[in-house]
Protein backbone atom coordinates (compact mmCIF):
# COMPACT_ATOMS: atom_id res chain seq x y z
CA UNK A 1 0.00 0.00 0.00
CA UNK A 2 1.36 3.42 -0.95
CA UNK A 3 1.35 6.17 1.61
CA UNK A 4 -1.28 8.73 0.72
CA UNK A 5 -0.09 12.32 0.73
CA UNK A 6 -2.14 14.41 3.12
CA UNK A 7 -4.12 16.82 1.00
CA UNK A 8 -6.14 19.37 2.89
CA UNK A 9 -9.25 21.17 1.62
CA UNK A 10 -8.83 24.02 4.07
CA UNK A 11 -6.10 25.14 6.47
CA UNK A 12 -5.56 22.79 9.42
CA UNK A 13 -4.62 24.42 12.71
CA UNK A 14 -3.70 22.17 15.64
CA UNK A 15 -1.87 22.55 18.94
CA UNK A 16 1.68 21.21 18.83
CA UNK A 17 1.91 20.60 22.54
CA UNK A 18 1.48 23.29 25.16
CA UNK A 19 3.44 26.19 23.64
CA UNK A 20 3.31 25.76 19.85
CA UNK A 21 0.72 25.77 17.08
CA UNK A 22 0.96 24.02 13.70
CA UNK A 23 -0.62 25.61 10.62
CA UNK A 24 -0.86 23.40 7.53
CA UNK A 25 -1.84 25.03 4.24
CA UNK A 26 -4.34 23.43 1.92
CA UNK A 27 -3.47 22.80 -1.73
CA UNK A 28 -0.42 21.99 -3.75
CA UNK A 29 3.15 21.67 -2.61
CA UNK A 30 4.53 24.44 -4.79
CA UNK A 31 6.35 27.75 -4.69
CA UNK A 32 3.19 29.84 -4.82
CA UNK A 33 1.87 28.26 -1.62
CA UNK A 34 5.28 28.48 -0.05
CA UNK A 35 5.44 32.24 -0.76
CA UNK A 36 2.17 32.61 1.12
CA UNK A 37 3.68 30.67 4.04
CA UNK A 38 6.66 33.06 4.17
CA UNK A 39 4.26 36.04 4.18
CA UNK A 40 2.20 34.39 6.90
CA UNK A 41 5.34 33.80 8.98
CA UNK A 42 6.30 37.48 8.73
CA UNK A 43 2.80 38.53 9.83
CA UNK A 44 2.55 36.00 12.67
CA UNK A 45 5.95 36.97 14.10
CA UNK A 46 4.36 40.29 15.10
CA UNK A 47 1.50 38.78 17.11
CA UNK A 48 1.35 38.90 20.89
CA UNK A 49 3.04 35.95 22.70
CA UNK A 50 4.55 34.66 19.41
CA UNK A 51 8.26 34.14 20.08
CA UNK A 52 8.98 32.89 16.59
CA UNK A 53 7.17 31.80 13.41
CA UNK A 54 9.00 28.96 11.67
CA UNK A 55 8.14 28.02 8.06
CA UNK A 56 8.12 24.34 7.06
CA UNK A 57 7.05 22.83 3.74
CA UNK A 58 3.74 24.66 3.02
CA UNK A 59 3.21 24.80 6.76
CA UNK A 60 4.25 26.92 9.69
CA UNK A 61 4.72 26.56 13.43
CA UNK A 62 4.27 29.35 15.93
CA UNK A 63 6.40 29.10 19.06
CA UNK A 64 4.64 30.80 21.96
CA UNK A 65 5.92 32.23 25.23
CA UNK A 66 3.10 30.55 27.19
CA UNK A 67 0.25 28.10 26.54
CA UNK A 68 -2.62 29.85 24.75
CA UNK A 69 -5.84 29.52 26.77
CA UNK A 70 -7.58 28.33 23.63
CA UNK A 71 -6.78 28.16 19.96
CA UNK A 72 -9.65 30.28 18.67
CA UNK A 73 -7.80 33.60 18.65
CA UNK A 74 -4.86 32.15 16.73
CA UNK A 75 -7.20 30.18 14.47
CA UNK A 76 -8.90 33.40 13.40
CA UNK A 77 -5.65 35.31 13.00
CA UNK A 78 -4.02 32.53 10.97
CA UNK A 79 -7.04 31.92 8.75
CA UNK A 80 -7.55 35.61 7.99
CA UNK A 81 -3.87 36.16 7.25
CA UNK A 82 -3.74 33.07 5.03
CA UNK A 83 -6.89 34.01 3.12
CA UNK A 84 -5.52 37.48 2.41
CA UNK A 85 -3.43 35.56 -0.14
CA UNK A 86 -0.39 37.75 0.51
CA UNK A 87 2.80 36.34 -0.99
CA UNK A 88 6.35 37.19 -0.01
CA UNK A 89 8.64 37.59 -2.99
CA UNK A 90 12.27 37.37 -1.98
CA UNK A 91 15.12 38.99 -3.91
CA UNK A 92 17.08 35.75 -3.98
CA UNK A 93 20.73 35.22 -3.33
CA UNK A 94 21.87 32.70 -5.94
CA UNK A 95 24.51 30.35 -4.57
CA UNK A 96 26.50 28.10 -6.90
CA UNK A 97 27.85 25.08 -5.07
CA UNK A 98 30.59 22.98 -6.68
CA UNK A 99 30.00 19.30 -6.00
CA UNK A 100 32.23 16.27 -6.30
CA UNK A 101 29.68 13.62 -7.27
CA UNK A 102 30.39 10.01 -6.29
CA UNK A 103 33.59 8.64 -4.80
CA UNK A 104 34.26 8.70 -1.08
CA UNK A 105 32.01 11.72 -0.51
CA UNK A 106 29.12 10.27 -2.53
CA UNK A 107 29.03 6.56 -1.76
CA UNK A 108 25.43 6.05 -2.90
CA UNK A 109 25.63 7.65 -6.35
CA UNK A 110 25.65 4.21 -7.97
CA UNK A 111 22.68 3.06 -5.84
CA UNK A 112 20.70 6.06 -7.07
CA UNK A 113 21.66 5.35 -10.70
CA UNK A 114 20.58 1.76 -10.27
CA UNK A 115 17.40 2.64 -8.38
CA UNK A 116 16.28 5.21 -10.94
CA UNK A 117 17.39 3.23 -13.99
CA UNK A 118 19.64 6.08 -15.13
CA UNK A 119 23.35 6.20 -15.83
CA UNK A 120 25.62 7.95 -13.34
CA UNK A 121 26.20 10.76 -15.84
CA UNK A 122 22.46 11.18 -16.35
CA UNK A 123 21.85 11.35 -12.59
CA UNK A 124 24.44 14.11 -12.31
CA UNK A 125 23.14 15.97 -15.37
CA UNK A 126 19.53 15.86 -14.12
CA UNK A 127 20.59 16.83 -10.60
CA UNK A 128 22.63 19.84 -11.77
CA UNK A 129 19.94 21.17 -14.15
CA UNK A 130 17.35 22.90 -11.95
CA UNK A 131 17.45 26.02 -9.84
CA UNK A 132 16.59 24.78 -6.36
CA UNK A 133 14.62 27.15 -4.15
CA UNK A 134 15.21 27.15 -0.39
CA UNK A 135 11.70 26.47 0.97
CA UNK A 136 12.64 26.34 4.63
CA UNK A 137 15.66 26.18 6.93
CA UNK A 138 15.70 23.66 9.74
CA UNK A 139 16.20 20.11 10.96
CA UNK A 140 19.74 21.07 11.98
CA UNK A 141 21.31 24.51 12.04
CA UNK A 142 21.61 26.02 8.56
CA UNK A 143 20.15 23.04 6.69
CA UNK A 144 18.08 24.06 3.65
CA UNK A 145 14.96 22.21 2.56
CA UNK A 146 14.95 22.58 -1.23
CA UNK A 147 12.17 22.48 -3.80
CA UNK A 148 12.80 21.60 -7.43
CA UNK A 149 14.20 18.06 -7.56
CA UNK A 150 13.41 16.33 -10.86
CA UNK A 151 10.93 13.49 -10.27
CA UNK A 152 13.15 11.15 -12.30
CA UNK A 153 15.53 11.15 -9.32
CA UNK A 154 12.91 9.88 -6.88
CA UNK A 155 14.40 7.32 -4.50
CA UNK A 156 12.77 5.88 -1.38
CA UNK A 157 14.63 6.53 1.89
CA UNK A 158 17.26 4.02 2.96
CA UNK A 159 15.84 1.10 4.92
CA UNK A 160 18.66 1.34 7.44
CA UNK A 161 19.63 4.92 8.27
CA UNK A 162 23.31 5.78 8.59
CA UNK A 163 24.51 6.78 12.06
CA UNK A 164 26.39 9.77 10.71
CA UNK A 165 27.21 11.44 7.44
CA UNK A 166 29.71 14.32 7.33
CA UNK A 167 28.96 18.01 6.87
CA UNK A 168 28.82 18.91 3.19
CA UNK A 169 27.15 15.64 2.17
CA UNK A 170 24.77 16.08 -0.77
CA UNK A 171 21.92 13.60 -0.55
CA UNK A 172 18.56 12.71 -2.08
CA UNK A 173 15.44 10.89 -0.86
CA UNK A 174 11.83 11.03 -1.89
CA UNK A 175 11.45 14.21 -3.89
CA UNK A 176 13.98 16.03 -1.76
CA UNK A 177 17.64 16.90 -2.00
CA UNK A 178 19.96 18.86 0.27
CA UNK A 179 23.44 19.39 1.66
CA UNK A 180 24.13 18.57 5.33
CA UNK A 181 25.32 21.59 7.27
CA UNK A 182 26.88 19.48 10.04
CA UNK A 183 27.60 15.82 10.69
CA UNK A 184 24.60 13.77 11.78
CA UNK A 185 22.44 10.72 11.14
CA UNK A 186 20.75 10.34 7.76
CA UNK A 187 18.26 8.07 6.08
CA UNK A 188 19.00 9.56 2.65
CA UNK A 189 21.30 8.56 -0.21
CA UNK A 190 24.56 10.51 -0.26
CA UNK A 191 25.58 11.23 -3.85
CA UNK A 192 28.24 13.90 -3.51
CA UNK A 193 30.14 16.34 -1.41
CA UNK A 194 30.53 20.12 -1.14
CA UNK A 195 33.00 22.29 0.72
CA UNK A 196 30.72 24.91 2.17
CA UNK A 197 29.71 26.36 5.54
CA UNK A 198 25.96 26.87 5.83
CA UNK A 199 25.99 28.03 9.43
CA UNK A 200 28.14 30.21 11.65
CA UNK A 201 26.85 31.17 15.10
CA UNK A 202 28.97 34.35 14.97
CA UNK A 203 27.37 35.52 11.71
CA UNK A 204 24.11 37.55 11.54
CA UNK A 205 21.96 35.95 10.39
CA UNK A 206 23.73 32.75 11.43
CA UNK A 207 22.37 30.72 8.49
CA UNK A 208 24.00 31.29 5.07
CA UNK A 209 20.72 31.08 3.15
CA UNK A 210 17.15 32.16 3.83
CA UNK A 211 13.85 30.90 2.45
CA UNK A 212 13.50 32.10 -1.15
CA UNK A 213 17.22 31.92 -1.96
CA UNK A 214 18.38 29.74 -4.84
CA UNK A 215 20.99 27.00 -5.05
CA UNK A 216 22.61 25.75 -8.27
CA UNK A 217 24.73 22.60 -8.04
CA UNK A 218 27.74 22.48 -10.36
CA UNK A 219 29.48 19.21 -11.13
CA UNK A 220 33.08 19.94 -10.25
CA UNK A 221 34.00 16.32 -10.85
CA UNK A 222 32.36 12.93 -11.16
CA UNK A 223 34.21 10.09 -9.49
CA UNK A 224 33.02 6.92 -11.16
CA UNK B 1 37.81 27.70 39.60
CA UNK B 2 36.36 24.23 39.75
CA UNK B 3 38.30 21.23 38.50
CA UNK B 4 36.54 18.19 37.08
CA UNK B 5 38.24 15.13 38.61
CA UNK B 6 36.24 12.39 36.94
CA UNK B 7 33.37 12.56 34.56
CA UNK B 8 31.07 10.24 32.68
CA UNK B 9 30.20 11.01 29.08
CA UNK B 10 28.12 14.01 28.13
CA UNK B 11 28.34 16.31 31.11
CA UNK B 12 27.42 19.61 29.49
CA UNK B 13 26.92 23.26 30.36
CA UNK B 14 23.23 24.15 29.97
CA UNK B 15 20.90 27.02 30.77
CA UNK B 16 17.17 27.03 30.07
CA UNK B 17 17.84 26.77 26.33
CA UNK B 18 18.11 28.76 23.14
CA UNK B 19 15.17 30.71 21.86
CA UNK B 20 14.70 32.88 18.78
CA UNK B 21 16.84 30.96 16.28
CA UNK B 22 14.53 28.05 15.47
CA UNK B 23 13.95 29.37 11.95
CA UNK B 24 17.69 28.93 11.30
CA UNK B 25 17.46 25.33 12.44
CA UNK B 26 18.88 25.92 15.92
CA UNK B 27 17.16 23.57 18.39
CA UNK B 28 16.20 24.55 21.93
CA UNK B 29 19.04 22.63 23.59
CA UNK B 30 19.25 23.61 27.28
CA UNK B 31 18.68 21.59 30.43
CA UNK B 32 16.54 18.49 29.89
CA UNK B 33 15.01 19.09 33.34
CA UNK B 34 14.58 22.84 33.21
CA UNK B 35 12.71 22.95 36.49
CA UNK B 36 15.58 21.40 38.46
CA UNK B 37 18.09 23.80 36.90
CA UNK B 38 15.86 26.77 37.77
CA UNK B 39 15.49 25.55 41.37
CA UNK B 40 19.27 25.27 41.78
CA UNK B 41 19.74 28.77 40.43
CA UNK B 42 17.08 30.33 42.67
CA UNK B 43 18.60 28.72 45.79
CA UNK B 44 21.82 30.57 44.94
CA UNK B 45 20.16 33.89 44.17
CA UNK B 46 21.00 33.48 40.46
CA UNK B 47 18.85 34.34 37.50
CA UNK B 48 16.85 31.16 36.89
CA UNK B 49 18.37 30.98 33.39
CA UNK B 50 22.00 30.95 34.64
CA UNK B 51 24.17 28.17 33.21
CA UNK B 52 24.81 25.04 35.26
CA UNK B 53 26.17 21.55 34.66
CA UNK B 54 23.90 18.74 33.51
CA UNK B 55 25.22 15.35 34.63
CA UNK B 56 23.38 12.46 32.98
CA UNK B 57 25.33 9.44 34.12
CA UNK B 58 27.02 9.22 37.44
CA UNK B 59 29.37 9.00 39.32
CA UNK B 60 30.98 12.40 39.02
CA UNK B 61 33.64 14.17 41.05
CA UNK B 62 34.97 17.70 41.13
CA UNK B 63 37.20 19.85 43.33
CA UNK B 64 36.51 23.42 44.29
CA UNK B 65 39.68 25.51 43.92
CA UNK B 66 38.08 28.52 45.58
CA UNK B 67 35.29 29.17 48.10
CA UNK B 68 31.98 29.22 46.24
CA UNK B 69 28.26 28.65 46.76
CA UNK B 70 26.84 25.76 44.78
CA UNK B 71 23.59 23.79 44.55
CA UNK B 72 22.73 20.24 43.55
CA UNK B 73 19.29 19.50 42.17
CA UNK B 74 17.59 16.91 39.97
CA UNK B 75 18.48 13.25 40.49
CA UNK B 76 19.15 12.21 44.10
CA UNK B 77 22.70 10.96 43.81
CA UNK B 78 23.88 10.73 47.42
CA UNK B 79 26.02 13.86 47.06
CA UNK B 80 28.87 14.32 49.50
CA UNK B 81 31.06 17.34 50.10
CA UNK B 82 34.35 16.06 51.52
CA UNK B 83 32.49 13.05 52.91
CA UNK B 84 29.63 15.07 54.45
CA UNK B 85 26.30 13.99 52.96
CA UNK B 86 24.16 16.68 51.29
CA UNK B 87 20.40 16.35 50.94
CA UNK B 88 18.88 16.49 47.46
CA UNK B 89 17.87 19.95 46.17
CA UNK B 90 20.38 21.62 48.41
CA UNK B 91 22.64 24.68 48.20
CA UNK B 92 25.72 25.11 50.35
CA UNK B 93 29.11 26.75 50.61
CA UNK B 94 32.19 24.86 49.46
CA UNK B 95 35.61 25.81 50.78
CA UNK B 96 38.62 25.80 48.51
CA UNK B 97 40.05 22.29 48.23
CA UNK B 98 36.82 20.46 49.05
CA UNK B 99 35.74 17.60 46.82
CA UNK B 100 32.15 17.08 45.71
CA UNK B 101 31.14 13.53 44.86
CA UNK B 102 27.94 12.39 43.15
CA UNK B 103 27.20 8.66 43.27
CA UNK B 104 24.85 6.58 41.14
CA UNK B 105 21.37 8.07 41.49
CA UNK B 106 18.94 6.66 44.07
CA UNK B 107 16.17 8.48 42.23
CA UNK B 108 15.99 10.21 38.88
CA UNK B 109 18.44 10.26 36.02
CA UNK B 110 20.08 13.68 35.65
CA UNK B 111 21.71 15.83 38.32
CA UNK B 112 22.36 19.56 38.02
CA UNK B 113 25.15 21.50 39.65
CA UNK B 114 24.63 25.24 39.78
CA UNK B 115 27.23 27.72 41.02
CA UNK B 116 27.03 31.29 42.31
CA UNK B 117 26.30 33.57 39.35
CA UNK B 118 26.27 30.63 36.93
CA UNK B 119 28.99 28.81 35.01
CA UNK B 120 31.13 31.44 33.28
CA UNK B 121 31.00 30.68 29.57
CA UNK B 122 30.25 33.15 26.76
CA UNK B 123 26.75 33.61 25.47
CA UNK B 124 26.36 32.38 21.89
CA UNK B 125 23.09 33.08 20.06
CA UNK B 126 21.51 34.37 23.25
CA UNK B 127 22.23 31.29 25.38
CA UNK B 128 25.03 29.49 27.22
CA UNK B 129 23.65 26.04 26.40
CA UNK B 130 25.83 23.51 24.62
CA UNK B 131 24.78 22.83 21.03
CA UNK B 132 26.37 19.40 20.68
CA UNK B 133 25.65 18.72 17.00
CA UNK B 134 26.87 22.07 15.71
CA UNK B 135 29.59 22.35 18.34
CA UNK B 136 29.01 25.79 19.81
CA UNK B 137 27.79 27.22 23.10
CA UNK B 138 28.65 25.95 26.58
CA UNK B 139 32.29 24.93 26.79
CA UNK B 140 33.41 25.16 23.14
CA UNK B 141 30.28 23.29 22.11
CA UNK B 142 31.33 20.02 23.68
CA UNK B 143 31.00 17.83 26.75
CA UNK B 144 33.35 18.32 29.70
CA UNK B 145 36.49 16.21 29.99
CA UNK B 146 38.53 15.10 32.97
CA UNK B 147 40.88 17.77 34.23
CA UNK B 148 38.74 20.53 32.79
CA UNK B 149 38.50 23.77 34.80
CA UNK B 150 35.31 25.76 34.87
CA UNK B 151 34.67 29.12 36.50
CA UNK B 152 31.72 30.52 38.40
CA UNK B 153 30.62 34.05 37.53
CA UNK B 154 30.14 34.60 41.29
CA UNK B 155 27.69 36.77 43.20
CA UNK B 156 27.36 38.50 46.57
CA UNK B 157 24.67 36.21 47.94
CA UNK B 158 25.13 34.73 51.42
CA UNK B 159 23.62 31.34 52.26
CA UNK B 160 22.45 30.43 55.78
CA UNK B 161 25.06 28.45 57.74
CA UNK B 162 24.44 24.80 56.92
CA UNK B 163 22.97 25.63 53.56
CA UNK B 164 19.57 26.12 52.03
CA UNK B 165 17.23 23.53 50.54
CA UNK B 166 14.12 23.42 48.40
CA UNK B 167 11.22 21.02 48.57
CA UNK B 168 10.84 20.01 44.93
CA UNK B 169 7.38 19.66 43.41
CA UNK B 170 5.89 16.26 44.33
CA UNK B 171 6.42 14.80 40.86
CA UNK B 172 10.19 15.34 41.15
CA UNK B 173 10.67 14.12 44.72
CA UNK B 174 11.60 10.59 45.70
CA UNK B 175 12.12 7.58 43.46
CA UNK B 176 10.36 7.51 40.09
CA UNK B 177 6.86 6.04 40.36
CA UNK B 178 5.98 3.14 38.11
CA UNK B 179 4.64 4.14 35.70
CA UNK B 180 5.63 7.80 35.51
CA UNK B 181 2.51 9.75 34.55
CA UNK B 182 3.03 12.22 31.71
CA UNK B 183 0.45 14.62 30.30
CA UNK B 184 -0.02 14.69 26.52
CA UNK B 185 -2.03 16.83 24.11
CA UNK B 186 -3.17 14.81 21.06
CA UNK B 187 -1.43 15.98 17.86
CA UNK B 188 -2.58 16.50 14.26
CA UNK B 189 -2.41 12.82 13.23
CA UNK B 190 -3.95 11.41 16.41
CA UNK B 191 -7.23 10.60 14.67
CA UNK B 192 -5.40 8.84 11.84
CA UNK B 193 -4.41 5.98 14.19
CA UNK B 194 -6.68 2.95 14.33
CA UNK B 195 -8.93 2.52 17.38
CA UNK B 196 -6.79 -0.21 18.96
CA UNK B 197 -3.68 1.96 18.70
CA UNK B 198 -5.40 5.02 20.13
CA UNK B 199 -6.60 3.01 23.12
CA UNK B 200 -3.19 1.35 23.57
CA UNK B 201 -1.45 4.72 23.49
CA UNK B 202 -3.25 5.81 26.68
CA UNK B 203 -3.37 2.49 28.51
CA UNK B 204 0.03 0.93 27.81
CA UNK B 205 3.06 1.26 30.03
CA UNK B 206 5.76 2.54 27.68
CA UNK B 207 9.23 1.34 28.52
CA UNK B 208 12.10 3.81 28.14
CA UNK B 209 14.76 1.99 26.09
CA UNK B 210 18.53 2.40 26.27
CA UNK B 211 18.33 4.26 22.95
CA UNK B 212 17.41 7.39 24.83
CA UNK B 213 19.44 10.59 25.03
CA UNK B 214 19.20 14.39 24.85
CA UNK B 215 17.80 14.20 21.31
CA UNK B 216 14.98 11.79 22.11
CA UNK B 217 13.68 8.81 24.04
CA UNK B 218 12.78 5.68 22.13
CA UNK B 219 9.92 3.83 23.80
CA UNK B 220 8.89 0.21 23.65
CA UNK B 221 5.34 -1.04 23.86
CA UNK B 222 2.43 -2.13 21.71
CA UNK B 223 2.73 -1.31 18.00
CA UNK B 224 0.90 1.87 17.00
CA UNK B 225 -0.64 1.70 13.55
CA UNK B 226 -2.21 4.31 11.31
CA UNK B 227 -5.57 3.46 9.78
CA UNK B 228 -3.78 3.99 6.47
CA UNK B 229 -0.21 5.10 5.77
CA UNK B 230 0.22 8.84 5.26
CA UNK B 231 3.03 10.95 3.86
CA UNK B 232 3.47 14.29 5.59
CA UNK B 233 5.24 17.42 4.44
CA UNK B 234 8.10 18.29 6.80
CA UNK B 235 7.19 20.81 9.49
CA UNK B 236 8.61 22.35 12.63
CA UNK B 237 8.93 19.93 15.55
CA UNK B 238 9.33 20.93 19.22
CA UNK B 239 10.59 19.06 22.31
CA UNK B 240 7.79 16.80 23.53
CA UNK B 241 6.51 15.72 20.10
CA UNK B 242 5.84 11.97 20.07
CA UNK B 243 6.70 10.75 16.58
CA UNK B 244 5.80 7.29 15.39
CA UNK B 245 8.07 6.08 12.58
CA UNK B 246 7.37 2.92 10.58
CA UNK B 247 7.51 0.05 13.03
CA UNK B 248 5.03 1.69 15.37
CA UNK B 249 7.34 2.37 18.32
CA UNK B 250 7.14 5.99 19.47
CA UNK B 251 10.04 8.41 19.94
CA UNK B 252 9.69 11.47 22.18
CA UNK B 253 11.63 14.37 20.69
CA UNK B 254 13.64 16.23 23.33
CA UNK B 255 15.98 19.20 23.87
CA UNK B 256 18.53 18.37 21.14
CA UNK B 257 16.04 16.99 18.58
CA UNK B 258 15.90 18.10 14.94
CA UNK B 259 13.79 21.25 14.52
CA UNK B 260 11.88 19.79 11.55
CA UNK B 261 10.51 16.38 10.76
CA UNK B 262 7.87 14.56 8.82
CA UNK B 263 6.94 11.45 10.80
CA UNK B 264 3.32 11.17 11.93
CA UNK B 265 2.87 12.42 15.49
CA UNK B 266 0.29 11.01 17.86
CA UNK B 267 0.67 13.54 20.67
CA UNK B 268 2.91 16.05 22.37
CA UNK B 269 4.11 15.94 26.00
CA UNK B 270 3.36 19.28 27.67
CA UNK B 271 6.41 21.42 28.46
CA UNK B 272 5.96 21.10 32.22
CA UNK B 273 6.26 17.31 32.10
CA UNK B 274 9.46 17.26 30.05
CA UNK B 275 11.26 17.47 33.42
CA UNK B 276 9.71 14.12 34.37
CA UNK B 277 10.88 12.57 31.10
CA UNK B 278 14.38 13.96 31.74
CA UNK B 279 14.45 12.13 35.07
CA UNK B 280 13.14 8.82 33.63
CA UNK B 281 15.84 6.22 33.13
CA UNK B 282 16.09 3.34 30.69
CA UNK B 283 13.85 0.59 32.06
CA UNK B 284 11.39 3.03 33.67
CA UNK B 285 7.82 3.04 32.36
CA UNK B 286 5.75 5.99 31.22
CA UNK B 287 1.99 6.27 30.97
CA UNK B 288 0.35 9.02 28.95
CA UNK B 289 -2.75 10.82 30.19
CA UNK B 290 -4.68 13.13 27.94
CA UNK B 291 -4.83 16.84 28.58
CA UNK B 292 -5.62 19.94 26.55
CA UNK B 293 -4.38 23.52 26.29
CA UNK B 294 -6.33 24.54 29.38
CA UNK B 295 -4.73 21.68 31.33
CA UNK B 296 -1.29 22.64 30.01
CA UNK B 297 -1.91 26.27 30.96
CA UNK B 298 -2.86 25.21 34.48
CA UNK B 299 0.30 23.07 34.82
CA UNK B 300 2.36 26.00 33.56
CA UNK B 301 0.84 28.34 36.15
CA UNK B 302 1.52 25.85 38.94
CA UNK B 303 5.20 25.70 37.99
CA UNK B 304 5.39 29.49 37.73
CA UNK B 305 3.80 29.84 41.16
CA UNK B 306 6.17 27.26 42.64
CA UNK B 307 9.23 29.07 41.26
CA UNK B 308 7.93 32.51 42.29
CA UNK B 309 7.40 31.25 45.86
CA UNK B 310 10.84 29.65 45.91
CA UNK B 311 12.43 32.86 44.63
CA UNK B 312 10.69 34.83 47.38
CA UNK B 313 11.57 32.36 50.15
CA UNK B 314 15.17 31.93 49.04
CA UNK B 315 15.55 35.70 48.76
CA UNK B 316 14.32 36.06 52.33
CA UNK B 317 16.81 33.46 53.56
CA UNK B 318 19.65 35.22 51.71
CA UNK B 319 18.73 38.53 53.39
CA UNK B 320 18.41 36.86 56.80
CA UNK B 321 21.87 35.36 56.36
CA UNK B 322 23.29 38.85 55.86
CA UNK B 323 21.55 40.14 59.00
CA UNK B 324 22.75 37.14 61.00
CA UNK B 325 26.39 37.62 59.98
CA UNK B 326 26.24 41.27 61.07
CA UNK B 327 25.31 40.32 64.65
Amino acid sequence: MNAAAVHLEKPRITPLGSCAILFEAPGEFDLEHQRRIWALADAAAQWDTVVEAVPGMTNLILLLSEPPCELDLFRTLLQDAWESGAEKHVEPTVLKIPIVYGGEGGPHLHDVAEGTGLSVDEVVRIHTEPDYTVYAVGSHAGYCYLGGLDARLFMPRRKVPLLSIPAGSLSVAGLQTGVSASAGPSGWHTIGRAEISFFDPERRPPALLKPGDIIRFMAERIVA
Amino acid sequence: MIEILSTPTLVTVQDLGRSGFYRYGVCRSGAMDRLSLAIGNLLLGNDRNAAGLEIPILPFRLRFDADVNFAITGADCAAELDGRPLPPYWASRADAGEILTLAAPRAGCRAYICVAGGVDVPEVLASRSTQLREGFGGLDGRALVKGERIKAVGNEILLPKGGLGAVPPTALSGPNPSPIIVRVIPAAEYDDYDETSKAAFWTAEWKVTVQSNRAGYRLEGPELNLGRPIELRSHGVVPGVIQVPAGGQPIIQLADAATMGGYPKIGVVIDTDLSLIAQARPGDSLRFVETDLAGAGHAHEETDAYLAALERDAGLQHRLAVTWRKQ
